[in-house]
């Protein structure tokens, strides 16, 4: 790919950064300064976000942001407060729609050393991200009556499937599960499920099956080691990521990625900006530098990726430097000193 | 100590449907600890199976005469063209609330404690509306219908739980960020009626931070009041936590009829396997047909049934493979009924 020509010439990719607001720099900071010691060739081009609305984007993100991650392809992200007040969409919102960013990845693994409930999960959710029950169609029949519509299409069902069975075969996982409430409603999610098996007839080394979502909830607190990739509607996504993020122990430990048109990946960090704790560098960065370390398999840079990730879980593992969310009492900077010094470089 | 007799109360009829799948079996342990308590039950026992096209009349005559009814679970054909047989009784009768009850049993291990979580459902409309169609080939919609008088009675019927059954708090579950007029309308029902029950907390929480919730403070709820389809994702949830579904007891409730099943996944069949092996596992259903002997105002029988299951878990002897032993469902029923004191 241009991407990985690019890399094997030696020179750097330019990837998109929004720090973001709250906590964003401080975590953006520290993926900065580990990605320079672990030697990744990235420019990072930095993006704010702005102080008035951009009529272009009818929002506080900016068009030139915008074109930033539509010419690299490839972004991080913090954390972003949308501002509250008429006359702009939702920062989010804009990202999704401008940059259609249609399916959302998040692998979701138990981290080694960080006791919580469930030491078994190795999965990852991928959820559709445009259409479903966010179609934001709703409604006043009479007074007292509303409905709100779930729309299911053909074309995005596919297009989120076969991201899910790629993401299988890339990353070496050996079955899809499609989730679904198919029993109840029949025609959309059956149509979603139909989508599913029609793109799973291409990849017939990957095992395919169908869980009604009820059942997967209990099966993934009962027993997650159950499940491999998971592909859902997006209201289910939405439940279903947030679910395993809790089983491995929370946003503040979760990567997660988004696909968008064109090969676009951009990630983020999921948690929100914690206003409460920002500027007094006690924020913990893993969910975004785990976010990084996705963006990296993205642009096939798997050697730095594990460099990146194992360090990090190994400083998590000692116990000796943890931020104080995990129950330490390390400050951000602390924190990422310790990972740096655990990116191997220049021992062995 | 009172030692309940036969007669005590005047004999009720109770409407049986076994159903599919496990659905006798579970059934059946009811039937054989009702008889064996000499409960002051008769049952009217009825063929239901969900490949029928509709509930037969007469089936919902008794409900409607007998007031209460037990059953199994009736398969769902997915994707056949065949609605939900399920949710057909439920539409038909009204049972707008479902009742799930999710609580640690005293010597099942699990990965959380103090888990005693009651989630009360809207059981007639939202998602489950089955309203649906192809706009065109390769667009579908779904309609979740949201209405005031339904969000109303299932929040009163909520917060009347839990001043009744001394709960201390109601949660609501909603997704009013984004579906801002349907689960918002929900909300201002619950609001409302909240404001009638000065002594119970309120408060309320979006569904995928619920979920998270359950899985990391589960002791954080008390009594959750949802719409439909987040109810059935939460009582999954909360009942895998707290031991499973082969544990959890519910039942469906209107004004008028209260229909008891297993509660988490009462459409539940089982697999395949369980139903030749004859193991699944009779305690949630059993503990709902102590939750109907209660209904029905024959507390000392609820007890005594109660007990039996309770001795019988902790003992540990008999249990059935999703509790980590290999009992068939006779052996346990066996075991409740050497207990029953
Ligand atoms: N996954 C989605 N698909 C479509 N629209 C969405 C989605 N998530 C949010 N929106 C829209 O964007 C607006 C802002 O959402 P917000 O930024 O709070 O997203 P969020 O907190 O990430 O939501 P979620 O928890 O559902 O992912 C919402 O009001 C809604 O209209
Ligand atoms: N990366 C992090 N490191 C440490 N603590 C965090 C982190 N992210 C969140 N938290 C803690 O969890 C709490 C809830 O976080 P959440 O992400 O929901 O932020 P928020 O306050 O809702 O922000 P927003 O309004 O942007 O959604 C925060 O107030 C903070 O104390
Ligand atoms: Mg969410
Ligand atoms: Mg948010």
């Amino acid at each position: 790919s241009a991407l990985r020509r690019q890399f094997s010439t030696g020179a750097p990719i330019t990837a998109t950064l929004f720090p973001g607001d709250g906590i964003g720099p401080e975590i953006a900071e520290s993926v900065k300064q580990i990605f320079t010691a672990a030697q990744i060739p990235i420019d990072w081009e930095e993006h704010f976000v702005g102080k008035e609305v951009d009529p272009r984007t009818q929002s506080f993100l900016t068009w030139e942001s915008l074109e930033s991650v539509r010419r690299n392809k490839v972004g991080l992200k913090g954390p972003m407060a949308t501002p509250i007040g008429k006359g702009h969409r939702s920062l989010n919102l804009t990202l999704r729609k401008e940059l259609n960013l249609y399916a959302n990845v998040r692998p979701c693994f138990s981290l080694p050393g960080y006791k919580t409930r469930y030491d078994d999960v190795d999965l990852v959710t991928i959820r559709e991200n445009t259409e479903g029950e966010y179609s934001g169609l709703e409604h006043q029949v009479v007074r007292g009556v509303v409905e709100s519509i779930k729309i299911i299409t053909r074309q995005a069902s596919l297009r989120v499937a076969e991201h899910a069975f790629q993401y299988a075969k890339a990353h070496g996982r050996k079955r899809v599960s499609a989730i679904h409430k198919a029993n109840i409603m029949q025609k959309t999610d059956g149509l979603f499920l139909k989508c599913c098996r029609e793109v799973a007839e291409k990849y017939p080394e990957i095992v395919y099956e169908e869980v009604v979502i009820d059942n997967c909830c209990m099966m993934l607190v009962k027993n997650p080691a159950l499940f491999d990739v998971l592909v859902m509607p997006n209201l289910y996504g939405d439940i279903i990521s947030d679910l395993c993020a809790g089983l491995i122990g929370g946003l503040g430990l979760t990567p997660s990625c988004n696909i968008g048109e064109g090969g676009i990946a951009l990630a983020e960090a999921v948690h929100g900006s914690a206003p409460d704790i920002a500027g007094k560098n006690m924020a913990n960065p893993t969910a975004l530098l785990l976010s990084a370390v996705t963006m990296l398999r993205h642009l096939e840079l798997n050697d730095k990726a594990d460099q990146v990730q194992n360090a990090v879980l190994k400083t998590i593992a000692e116990g000796k430097y943890r931020t104080i969310d995990l129950g330490g009492k390390s400050s951000t900077t602390d924190f990422t000193n310790a990972i740096c010094d655990n990116l191997g470089i220049g021992s062995t | 100590t009172y030692m309940p007799r036969p007669g005590d109360g005047s004999t009720r009829k109770v409407t049986l449907i076994p159903g599919d799948g496990i659905g006798p079996l579970v059934t059946g342990a009811v039937e054989q600890v009702m008889d064996a308590m000499h409960a002051p039950i008769v049952f009217e026992k009825y063929d239901v199976h969900g490949d029928m096209k509709k509930i037969p009349e007469g089936v919902l005559e008794s409900i409607r005469e007998n007031k209460v009814c037990i059953k199994g679970g009736l398969m769902t054909p997915v994707g056949g063209g065949v609605s939900s047989l399920n949710v057909h009784l439920r539409k038909e009768l009204d049972l707008y609330a479902s009742l799930v009850h999710c609580f640690n049993v005293k010597g099942i291990q699990t990965r959380h404690d103090n888990v005693d979580i009651v989630v009360i459902r809207e059981n007639s409309e939202g998602e489950y509306a089955g309203l649906e169609h192809e706009v065109v080939p390769g667009v579908v919609e779904s309609l979740k219908v949201i209405t005031k008088f339904c969000s109303e009675r299932i929040a009163k019927y909520a917060f009347e739980y839990a001043y009744l059954n001394n709960r201390k708090k109601v949660t609501a579950v909603h997704k009013a960020n984004i579906m801002k007029l349907a689960d918002g309308l929900f909300l201002e029902s619950c609001r409302e009626i909240a404001a009638q029950y000065p002594t119970i907390e309120y408060n309320e929480i979006i569904v995928d931070n619920c979920c998270m919730q359950l899985v990391s403070k589960p002791e954080q709820f008390d009594v959750m009041v949802t719409p439909n389809l987040y109810g059935n994702l939460v009582s999954n949830v909360a009942a895998g936590i707290a031991g499973g579904t082969g544990v959890m007891p519910g039942g469906n409730v209107g004004p008028e009829h209260a229909v008891f099943e297993q509660g988490a996944s009462a459409g539940n069949v089982g697999k395949l396997e369980l139903v030749e092996q004859k193991k699944a596992n009779p305690v949630a259903l059993l503990l709902s047909s102590a939750m109907m002997l209660r209904h029905l105002q024959f507390p000392s029988f609820a007890d005594r049934l109660e007990t039996a299951v309770q001795h019988v878990i902790e003992e540990g002897k008999y249990r059935t493979k999703d509790l980590g032993g290999n009992s068939t469902t006779q052996q346990v029923v066996d075991a409740v009924l050497a207990n029953l004191d």
